[in-house]
C-alpha cells in the first residue's frame, strides 16, 4: 500500500525524470557525475531553487507573481552600492537589508493583490518596472558593484561551512522550513484552503486577505535574500541582474506540479522542478548543441516534462478510480 | 645647395611655430559637449578628459546632458545650443538619424559639429572620433589569445547573445584573421558559447567549455559580463590553467587581473575612456581652427596622442580612430579601476 502510494505520486514521477536527466548527462559527459559539479550547479541556480518556494506559496492560494526578480536586483543592487560606497561592510548587515527590501516590495504587491483587488499578474507587472526601474536608480543609471567593490561580503559565495557551500545551506534550511511549514502547521493547511475553494476558506475563518497577503510578503523576502545570493555567488551586482529568470522559477513551480489554479503543490515539487530547470542548461551545452536551438530545446523540453507528468498524472488517478470501484 | 637648404629650415621652422601657435589657439572658444543622459559613470571620465584637454588648450567647454537618453531630449538640447552659438559642437548621439535635421542647421549656422561615442549618420556630423575598429579589437585579441596561450593550442570564445551586432562584428573580424595570418594557423578555436551577459548563463556556459575541452587553455570574452563571469569561475576553480581574456571594465576585472596562477586573467582590453575624450577634444578644436574639415586624408595632431589621419568610416562618412585596444594589466588596472 505503502509503496503504492509512493509511485502513484506525482513528486516520484518527477524523482524519476530527475535520475534520468543525470544520468543521461552524466554517461554523455563523466564530467557531471562528482559531488563539486552538482553543488556547483545548485549554487548556479541557487536563486531559482530559493525563489521557487516563494513562487509555490503564491501559486498555491491561485496568484503569481512576476514581480520578483526586479525585488531581486532591487535588493541586491542596494547592497552593492552600499558596500561600494563603504557604507557597511558586514555580510549578516548586507544579508538583513537585503532580505528587509524584499519583504517590503512583496508585502506592497501582497497590500494590492490582496486589499485592492488587483489581478495578481497586473499588480506584480506594475511593481515589476517599478522595482527594476528603482534598481537602476540607486545604481546611478546603471553603475555596477563588482568583485573589488565587494569586500569580503563576496566571500560568502565560495565559502564553506562543514564541507559544503554556505550558499547552499541557505537553500537546505529554506526548504527545510517551508516543508514543515507547509505540511505540517495551520498556516499551511490554510494555504492550501484559500488556494481549493476561497469562499469556503473565508467561511470556515480563515482570513483570505490576510494568507494572499502573508504568501506575497513571504515571496518577497525570498526574492531580497536571492538578491544578496545573486551579488556574492557572482561578485556582482548589476540593475539588470536576473531580467527574465521569473519565468524560470514559475516554470519550475508549474513542471513541479503546482497548479496554477491553485490549490495543489507541494515543497518535494518544487524542488525537483527547479533541480529539473537547473539541469536543462547544465545539459545542453554539454550535449553541443548550437546555441541557437538552446533556447528552443529548453522550451520543448519544459512542455515535454509537463505534459509527461499529466499524462502519468491522469493514468495514475484512473487507476487509483479503478480500485476504489472495486 | 646651402641657400635652399637654409630657405627650407626657415620655413620649416616657421611651419614649426605656426602649427606649434595654433595648437594652443582655442583661446575664448566655445565648445558644447552633448552627452547620451546624465549619470553615465562609463560617459562622464571621457567627459572629463575632454574638458580637461580643451581646456588647457584654453577653450570653454560646457557639458550638457539630455533629461533622458533620448533622441528627442537631445534634440531640445540642441535647439538651446544652437541659439547660444558656440563654436562646436561634440555629440553622443541616442539615434542614427533622428538628430541629422537640428546637426544640419546647427552646421548651416556655423557650428562645427563632431561626434563621439556613438555616432549619428554621415549627413549629421563632419566626423566621428571612433575609440577602434572591428579589425583593431580583432587583432588584439587575437594577439592576447596567441601570447597566452603561447602561440598553439584550444581556445573557446564567450560571447554575449548570438545576435550581438558589436561582438558577432569582432568574432567574423577575429576568425577573418585566422584565416588569413598563418601565425594563428596552430590556435584552435573550438567553441563559440554564448552566454547572453547574464552571469548565470555565462557562468553555466563557460563551466561547459571546462568541462568539454580538457586541454583548454584560453577564453576569450570580448564582453563585459561574459569575461568577468568566466574569469570568476576560473578563479575559484582549483587547479585550472584556463586562463580568460577578452574585453572588460577595470573596475570589474580589478579582482581577477594578475601575472600569478592566483588570477584568471593575465590581462584584457577595452579602449582608454580620458583619450577618447581628450582624442574627441583636440579633434574638435582642429575642427574650429579650419585644420581640418572632416574629409578623409586630411591629417591633424592630437596633443600629446600624436599624428592621426582623417579615414573614410564603415557608415560612410568620416572618423578618426583614437588607436589600438588600450591593454589592463596588473601595473594599471588599479589606477583605471577608480575611473570605470
Amino acid at each position: 500500500m505503502k509503496l503504492k502510494k509512493l509511485t502513484g505520486s506525482r513528486e516520484f514521477l518527477l524523482f524519476i525524470i530527475v535520475i534520468a536527466m543525470f544520468a543521461i548527462v552524466s554517461i554523455i559527459n563523466p564530467a557531471f557525475f562528482s559531488f563539486k559539479a552538482v553543488t556547483d550547479m545548485l549554487r548556479n541556480n541557487a536563486v531559482t531553487l530559493v525563489m521557487a518556494l516563494g513562487m509555490l506559496g503564491v501559486m498555491l492560494v491561485g496568484g503569481i507573481d512576476i514581480s520578483i526578480t526586479s525585488t531581486l536586483a532591487l535588493s541586491g543592487m542596494a547592497i552593492g552600492m552600499l558596500l561600494k560606497y563603504g557604507h557597511i561592510s558586514s555580510t549578516l548587515v548586507a544579508f538583513l537589508i537585503t532580505m528587509g527590501i524584499g519583504t517590503a516590495c512583496g508585502a506592497l504587491v501582497g497590500l494590492l493583490i490582496s486589499r485592492a483587488g488587483v489581478p495578481p499578474i497586473i499588480a506584480s507587472m506594475g511593481f515589476m518596472y517599478i522595482y527594476r526601474a528603482m534598481g537602476y536608480l540607486i545604481s546611478n543609471g546603471g553603475e555596477w558593484a563588482s568583485a573589488a567593490a565587494l569586500g569580503d561580503f563576496k566571500n560568502f559565495g565560495t565559502e564553506k561551512l562543514l564541507g559544503l557551500s554556505k550558499v547552499i545551506w541557505v537553500i537546505i534550511v529554506c526548504y527545510i522550513v517551508f516543508f514543515i511549514v507547509m505540511k505540517w502547521t495551520r498556516i499551511g493547511r490554510q494555504i492550501y484552503a484559500v488556494g481549493s475553494n476561497a469562499e469556503a476558506a473565508e467561511v470556515s475563518g480563515i482570513k483570505v486577505k490576510n494568507i494572499k497577503l502573508l504568501v506575497h510578503t513571504v515571496m518577497g523576502f525570498l526574492a531580497g535574500l536571492s538578491g544578496a545570493i545573486q551579488v556574492a555567488v557572482y561578485a556582482s551586482a548589476m540593475p539588470n541582474m536576473a531580467q527574465g529568470g521569473e519565468m524560470d522559477v514559475i516554470a519550475a513551480c508549474v513542471i513541479g506540479g503546482v497548479s496554477m489554479s491553485g490549490g495543489r503543490g507541494s515543497v518535494i515539487g518544487a524542488l525537483l522542478g527547479a533541480l529539473i530547470m537547473a539541469m536543462i542548461p547544465k545539459a545542453l551545452p554539454l550535449l553541443h548543441i548550437d546555441a541557437l536551438w538552446q533556447n528552443m530545446i529548453k522550451g520543448v523540453m519544459i512542455l515535454a516534462v509537463v505534459v509527461i507528468n499529466v499524462i502519468l498524472q491522469r493514468v495514475a488517478n484512473r487507476n487509483a478510480l479503478a480500485r476504489r470501484e472495486m | 645647395m646651402k641657400k635652399l637648404l637654409s630657405v627650407l629650415l626657415v620655413a620649416l621652422l616657421v611651419a614649426g611655430l605656426m602649427t606649434s601657435a595654433l595648437a594652443g589657439a582655442a583661446d575664448g572658444k566655445k565648445i558644447a559637449l552633448v552627452g547620451k543622459s546624465a549619470g553615465n559613470a562609463f560617459f562622464e571620465v571621457a567627459a572629463n578628459g575632454f574638458k580637461a584637454a580643451g581646456e588647457a588648450e584654453g577653450a570653454k567647454v560646457d557639458v550638457v546632458y539630455p533629461e533622458d537618453a533620448t533622441a528627442d531630449a537631445q534634440i531640445k538640447v540642441l535647439d538651446n545650443l544652437i541659439s547660444q552659438q558656440p563654436d562646436a559642437i561634440c555629440i553622443s548621439a541616442n539615434d542614427v538619424n533622428a538628430l541629422q535635421a537640428k546637426l544640419e542647421e546647427a552646421m548651416d549656422a556655423g557650428i562645427k559639429v563632431s561626434a563621439f561615442d556613438s555616432a549619428p549618420n554621415p549627413a549629421s556630423r563632419q566626423v566621428f572620433i571612433n575609440q577602434v575598429t572591428n579589425d583593431g579589437v580583432a587583432l588584439g585579441l587575437m594577439d592576447a589569445v596567441y601570447d597566452i596561450a603561447g602561440g598553439e593550442g584550444k581556445w573557446a570564445i564567450l560571447s554575449a547573445t548570438s545576435q550581438a551586432a558589436n561582438q558577432n562584428a569582432w568574432i567574423d573580424a577575429m576568425k577573418a584573421l585566422m584565416e588569413a595570418d598563418e601565425k594563428y594557423a596552430k590556435l584552435e578555436l573550438v567553441e563559440v558559447a554564448y552566454g547572453d551577459d547574464e552571469p548565470q548563463k555565462s557562468t553555466d556556459q563557460t563551466q561547459a567549455l571546462l568541462d568539454n575541452y580538457p586541454d583548454l587553455k584560453v577564453i576569450c570574452a570580448p564582453t563585459t559580463v561574459g569575461i568577468m563571469a568566466a574569469a570568476k569561475l576560473v578563479q575559484d576553480t582549483e587547479g585550472c590553467a584556463v586562463k580568460v581574456t577578452g574585453l572588460g571594465m577595470p573596475s570589474e576585472m580589478l579582482a581577477y587581473t594578475g601575472a600569478d596562477d592566483a588570477h584568471s586573467c593575465p590581462y584584457f582590453f577595452l579602449w582608454s575612456m580620458p583619450d577618447l575624450g581628450k582624442m574627441a577634444a583636440y579633434t574638435t578644436i582642429a575642427l574650429i581652427n579650419g585644420d581640418i574639415t572632416g574629409a578623409e586624408g586630411e591629417t591633424f595632431t592630437a596633443g600629446d596622442l600624436g599624428e592621426y589621419t582623417i579615414t573614410k568610416a564603415d557608415d560612410g562618412g568620416t572618423q578618426v580612430i583614437l588607436g589600438p585596444l588600450f591593454k589592463f594589466d596588473e601595473s594599471n588596472v588599479e589606477e583605471f579601476a577608480k575611473l570605470y
